[in-house]
């Protein structure tokens, strides 16, 4: 399985990338590889040419703010998973990480190269839409930012044009006092989830939940909110039967057909109950700080 | 005195070189201006080629040939079927590239030979076949059924063997027994998936005309015989090189892939040296896969547990094509009582073509399947007699002085009859029952239901019978200049440690240290006699070739020291490379110095060499030199021929937790009790065990090689086929038990299956107790996916709401 | 140092090139290579370091893991033109001249942790990385076989190279001790 014939060109600057892009729409952006080598590989991607962004100094910057998280569109997996200043930010990055793959395919896997990749089964698409996190992309015509709901099209597809390049992904940083989690259930170690869900949630003093952002991924064509669900959290009590109930409102999101992996009723009930789950395991983290 | 090596734990030899990266796999052998070989595979399950047009990938730039069924001469031919049976009615083979028609997705339909695989590829996709699909019956059952689309027009029912076996006198035995269990249980295809892909790279000498090939295959000897026959070339000048292979368990014993005829072809023909090494989407799509079967089981027995008789019909699915013969579905029916005594079977299997890769062994090699079914059935029949489910298998084991048992009717693969020849299968479950403590488990079991919590308890027995003939040779020199010992068989390791365990058996029987014995296998050049590595056979055959060879060149040793030392053998022993007079140690001599001796010389060469020199003190100038009958050097060779099969056997049991929401199965713990005979090496011994485990493992709850219903291989890549990773499987306690063979001098038996056989019966009980608060139906299919498991739940509650 | 690097081109006549700089287990090569060339290729064919392995080509396996500027990466998913100017170790850089294994090399040898050796050099460079990158290794048999998932092996079952990780951590720590 060897890769077909392409050209292969290093660019040094996001105006580079940019004309690169321009002269051919057939071309495909080499980040870290670990999505697009294995199609190259089995030959299901043939473009006509190549081109190398680790070179781009820009691209490689993480910045943190008071609000936002922003991470260049050359950092690695595995350096946000062990960025300290980054989980103290927001905290499920590093829980969800550990779920992506494998330690050694991330440590040259980017973070925005799994969001362009856009598998309907991968975390870091549906952890982006959870978060209300943007992605930050540059074209001939200048710079645009696109919210996570609107950047996710379809399996494999995003908004991304073919002239564009994606520099970077923001994630917002979350109030300190909230609850998150994330979960997924896979058949083994690191495969694609047959779903998972992530969790963020805020309870106010007198332990109603204020706000609920729930996301799933692999149980449709894109991650999607789980928009029942959050309703019935939100203003209740986080009793067992209120998440009991939003893991069951849960079941009506799963729109992928069954496969051999797992048939739709088997999707629904692994989602229902990792709603369930990691439900109760963000309210409990709910208010304590994040270490 | 040194310590005996024969049952020590010692680290094995090859390990240096492997761990630091100095092994030469196939494709690490530099041949320079080697060619690379890709080829082009049919797409499609079943179809008529109608034209083939290679005209764009012969022009390719790089490319030094590309290969049909219309330019390889002889080859195109429809390859040996090697293991004939009278009851193969309908056996097919197929061709190297193929020609009208092809059988299978993965199918090689051309060769393209180039300047590096890349290339090759890229010439490989402008090849233009003009295919005319056919209809296709995929799923076994629908194939051995009425209407079914044939693979083979003139097989009729897709039937390629049909076979019925009896022992004893069944049809009595069903008249008079008061009860009857029957089930069906289905076992699911994978594949042996071993780490390295096949690769085979061939080079032929112009000046000597000999044809050297490297193939990653588990017998090089019968890879020699077939490509000297199917050349028609003088065996002598043809090599066969098995170098390091990177795992085999039973996919690359095999003969031909049409690579491996192909190859070759192509390196005489061009000239230069040939490369192919196939990739893992390929070795999916090429390399045989093993396991599925459905079978229809019976036991008939008393109402105090006696079982009397069994009745088992199966199909076994052969894929398109049979080159392997019946050797699975045989393995399987004669292993189908297990270790228990049922005097009277009658079991009848078919062989099904279909639409898919071919069938050919792979470890365990019929026996998983036919454990699932009679452990299955044994644990319904005691359920549905309210007896406990170790209770009855005590009842029906076959006991001590049972042996050796004999089940006449029943031929196993060596066409010899299944005789269980010793083994303490009483002793064994007994141990596996107390060491499992199944009454405290119990306890445990109830209070976390109490939490819902659903803990499971499964077991399982197994037989294997190892140690195949038809023989294996040896041949052991020890080198005049250094003393090493030299030692060589016609077999070939995969991992299994044979440098090892062959260096300990002769290392006790030479006293020289374990370094010292050089074990060089896998080369025909070195030595050609012997069939090669497969069904746990290589401590069994080969290592008792390795021990009696070596006790004739003991003889020699102390009959060459006395007459340096004139004193008599008996009073020799050796020790540490030396031969010594017992009780006065600083009278020896060394290994060196008599196998110097040994060989008289006219020119010496060194100093060591002149003992042996025509006026030396020892030279006899009486007589020649050379006794009439004797041979120059410390050399010997000889060969052990099993009398028939030796039976391993053992228990696994397990306790699993599973999630009934979430449908996964943890292991909280995991069992394996074996007894296969005396051990060598019980280090290597616990590693087969662990490795075959594994594969279990994978069997029991994640493989499942998938095909769509026109016949489309939906996950020929490690994505999607779930081979376990180490978060997928468990720490394993092994318990050892030895009841030495009596059918061979070391008293050893085989134990490279043993680990895998029986997982999915065991974890697929432990996995219905678990379950069986819901009143789940009796679970009878592996692999037991999480999928599978959600579908019998809701099965489950639909039955009671 | 470690094996003799070779010096062979292999390029189909229509592939575009370009001139990559590495250093390799400490040495300095500059090569031409076809820019699709895998570096798992580069490094097996070109030069002649056939340590590491390939075993599926779409990452899945492990058996092609090297260490590539401090970070161990599946070779089979690296273009070899993405390293000109980094530094590659294989496993070929472990053991010592003199042939002294490296201590996870010799927990493995101890453990019985290998069989065929195909898998081998993948789970050894991943180990020698994990090892480099995390001072103080959480051992319990859950984490180790989370360190260990992502490389497949199909001879050993795996329990060995469970031992063979605890092993190494305690011939790494008397080396520490000692130096």
């Amino acid at each position: 399985m060897k890769p077909p014939q392409f050209e292969y060109r290093r660019v040094l600057t996001i105006e580079d990338a940019i004309g690169a892009l321009a002269e051919n729409e057939n071309t495909a952006i080499l980040a870290g590889g670990q999505s697009l080598i294995p199609t190259l590989n089995f030959r299901l991607g043939m473009p006509d040419s190549l081109i190398d962004i680790s070179r781009i100094p820009s691209l490689s910057r993480i910045e943190l703010t008071e609000t936002e998280i922003k991470i260049g569109a050359m950092v690695r997996q595995r350096q946000v998973e062990l960025h300290d200043d980054i989980k103290q930010a927001n905290p499920i990055l590093r829980e969800t990480l550990a779920h992506v793959a494998h330690l050694v395919i991330r440590n040259r896997g980017t973070l925005v190269g799994s969001l362009a990749h856009a598998d309907a089964a991968a975390e870091l698409p549906a952890v982006l839409l959870t978060c209300g996190g943007r992605v930050a992309v540059v074209g001939p015509d200048g710079e645009r930012s696109i919210a996570a709901d609107d950047f996710f099209r379809f399996h494999l597809t995003t908004d991304l044009k073919p002239n564009e390049l994606i520099t970077a992904a923001s994630f917002p940083v979350l109030p300190p006092d909230a609850g998150w989690a994330f979960g997924e259930i896979a058949r083994r170690r690191g495969d694609y989830a047959i779903a998972g869900v992530c969790v963020i949630l805020r309870i106010d003093s007198s332990g109603n939940c204020t706000d609920a952002n729930l996301g799933a991924c692999g149980i449709a064509s894109r991650p999607v909110r789980l928009l029942e669900a959050e309703q019935i959290l939100i203003g209740n009590r986080l009793e067992v039967d209120v998440i009991g109930a939003a893991g069951e409102a849960a079941r009506e999101a799963v729109q992928a057909p069954g496969d051999n992996q797992a048939s739709l009723a088997y999707r629904q009930q692994v989602l229902a109950t990792l709603v369930r789950r990691n439900v109760a395991r963000a309210a409990a983290r709910a208010g304590a700080p994040h270490e | 005195m040194s310590t005996q090596m024969f049952g020590a734990a010692i680290p094995r030899t090859a390990d240096p070189r492997l761990l630091k990266g100095e092994g030469a796999y196939v494709d690490d052998i530099p041949l320079d201006g080697a060619l690379h070989a890709a080829f082009l595979r049919s797409p499609i399950a079943r179809a008529r080629i109608g034209s083939i047009d290679v005209s764009a990938a012969r022009s390719y730039p790089g490319v030094a040939a590309v290969y049909t069924c219309d330019n390889i001469g002889a080859l195109d031919m429809e390859m040996p079927l090697l293991v004939p049976h009278p009851c193969l009615v309908g056996a097919r083979t197929q061709r190297p590239l193929a020609r009208d028609d092809v059988f299978y997705v993965g199918q090689t339909v051309a060769m393209v030979v180039a300047v590096d695989r890349y290339t090759a590829e890229d010439a490989a996709a402008l090849i233009d076949v003009d295919y005319e699909p056919l209809d296709v019956t995929v799923e076994l059952e629908a194939a051995a059924g009425d209407g079914a689309h044939l693979v083979h027009a003139d097989v009729l029912g897709n039937v390629a063997a049909d076979f019925t076996q009896t022992s004893g006198d069944p049809d009595a035995a069903f008249a008079r027994a008061d009860h009857f269990t029957k089930i069906s249980v289905r076992i699911e295809r994978s594949t042996a998936a071993p780490l390295e892909c096949r690769a085979v790279a061939a080079r032929h000498d112009g000046v000597t005309g000999e044809l050297t090939v490297w193939d990653s295959t588990q017998g090089p000897i019968p890879i020699r015989g077939g490509l000297a026959a199917i050349f028609n070339i003088d065996e002598d000048k043809v090599r066969v090189i098995a170098p390091d292979v990177g795992g085999g368990f039973g996919q690359k014993v095999m003969l031909f892939y049409p690579d491996e005829v192909l190859v070759p072809n192509a390196a005489m023909e061009l000239g230069v040296p040939v490369k192919y090494t196939e990739d893992r989407s390929e070795n999916f799509l090429g390399s045989n896969q093993e396991r599925t079967q459905v079978h229809e089981i019976e036991l008939a027995a008393n109402k105090d547990g006696e079982v009397l008789g069994v009745r088992d019909t199966f199909l076994h699915d052969t894929g398109a094509f049979i080159p392997y013969g019946i050797a699975v579905a045989q393995v399987a029916s004669t292993s189908i009582a297990g270790p228990y005594r049922i005097p009277n079977i009658w079991i009848k299997f078919q062989a099904i073509y279909t639409p898919t890769v071919p069938v050919s062994p792979y470890r365990g090699c019929g026996r998983p399947q036919a454990c699932f079914a009679i452990e299955r059935a044994m644990d319904q029949l005691a359920d549905e007699l309210c007896m406990d489910r170790i209770a009855l298998r005590r009842k029906n084991m076959i006991r001590k002085d049972d042996f050796p048992y004999l089940r006449e009717g029943l031929l196993f693969a060596d066409g010899l009859p299944v005789r269980h020849d010793s083994g303490d299968y009483l002793g064994a479950i007994d141990k596996l029952e107390t060491h499992m403590d199944i009454a405290r488990f119990r306890v445990e079991q109830a209070a976390a239901r109490k939490e819902n919590r659903y803990l499971g308890f499964g077991l399982a027995c197994y037989v294997e019978g190892t140690g195949l003939g038809p023989y294996e040779g040896a041949h052991i020199r020890i080198h005049p200049i250094t003393g090493k010992v030299y030692v060589n068989t016609g077999l070939t390791t995969q991992g299994q440690g044979h440098e090892t365990i062959f260096a300990q058996i002769v290392a006790d029987q030479l006293g020289v240290a374990i370094t010292d014995v050089i074990v060089v296998e896998g080369d025909t050049k070195a030595y050609d006699w012997g069939a090669a590595t497969y069904a746990s056979r290589a401590a069994v055959v080969s290592g008792n070739a390795v021990y009696k060879t070596a006790l004739i060149v003991r003889e020699q040793v102390l009959e060459t020291a006395s007459g340096m030392l004139e004193v008599s053998p008996i009073d020799l022993e050796l020790d540490e490379g030396e031969v010594r007079l017992k009780g006065f140690p600083e009278r020896k001599v060394t290994l060196a110095e008599v196998a110097t001796i040994s060989n008289p010389l006219r020119y010496t060469f060194s100093e060591s060499s002149k003992s042996a020199a025509q006026f030396a003190s020892s030279a006899k100038h009486d007589r020649p030199p050379l006794d009439e009958g004797a041979h120059p050097g410390i050399e010997a060779t000889d060969y052990y021929s099993p009398p028939c099969a030796t039976w391993a056997y053992g228990g696994h049991a397990a306790i699993v937790e599973v999630d009934p929401d979430l449908c996964t199965v943890k292991f909280i713990r995991y069992v394996c009790l074996h007894d296969c005979g005396r051990v060598i090496n019980s280090m290597i011994v616990e590693g087969q065990i662990r490795g075959g485990l594994a594969q279990g493992i994978g069997g029991a709850l994640y493989e499942r090689i998938e095909y769509d219903e026109d016949g489309n291989p939906r996950n020929a890549n490690f994505m999607d086929f779930l081979m376990p990773y180490a978060t997928e499987v468990p720490e394993v306690e092994i318990l050892h038990m030895e009841t030495p063979s009596p059918l061979n001098p070391l008293g050893v038996k085989g134990v490279g299956e043993g680990g895998t056989i029986a997982v999915g019966a065991c974890v697929a009980a432990a996995i219905e107790d678990a379950l069986e608060p819901f009143d789940i139906e009796r679970l009878h299919e592996v692999p037991l996916t999480s999928n599978v498991i959600h579908a019998v739940l809701d099965r489950a509650k639909a039955r009671n709401p | 140092m470690s094996k003799k690097i070779r010096n062979a081109v292999i390029k189909a006549a229509t592939d575009s090139t370009a001139e990559i700089s590495l250093k390799i287990n400490g040495e300095t090569v500059t090569r031409e290579v076809s820019t699709r060339r895998l570096l798992s290729d580069f490094l097996r064919h070109e030069l002649g370091l056939t340590g590491s392995h390939v075993g599926c080509e779409h990452g899945v396996c492990g058996c092609c893991t090297v260490i590539i500027d401090g970070w161990a990466g599946r070779s089979c998913l690296t273009l070899a033109v993405q390293v000109d100017g980094a530094e590659v170790r294989t496993v070929e850089s472990l053991a010592a001249d003199d042939g002294t294994l490296h201590a996870v090399q010799q927990a493995f040898h101890e453990c019985h942790a290998l069989q065929c050796g195909f898998c081998t050099p993948g789970f050894l460079m991943s180990l020698v990385n994990y090892f480099e990158r995390t001072p103080s290794p959480d051992l319990s048999e859950d984490n180790i076989r989370s360190v260990l998932a992502g490389n497949l092996c199909r001879c050993t079952g795996y329990q060995n190279i469970v031992a063979a990780v605890r092993r190494a951590a305690e011939l790494l720590n008397a080396e520490e001790a000692k130096s």
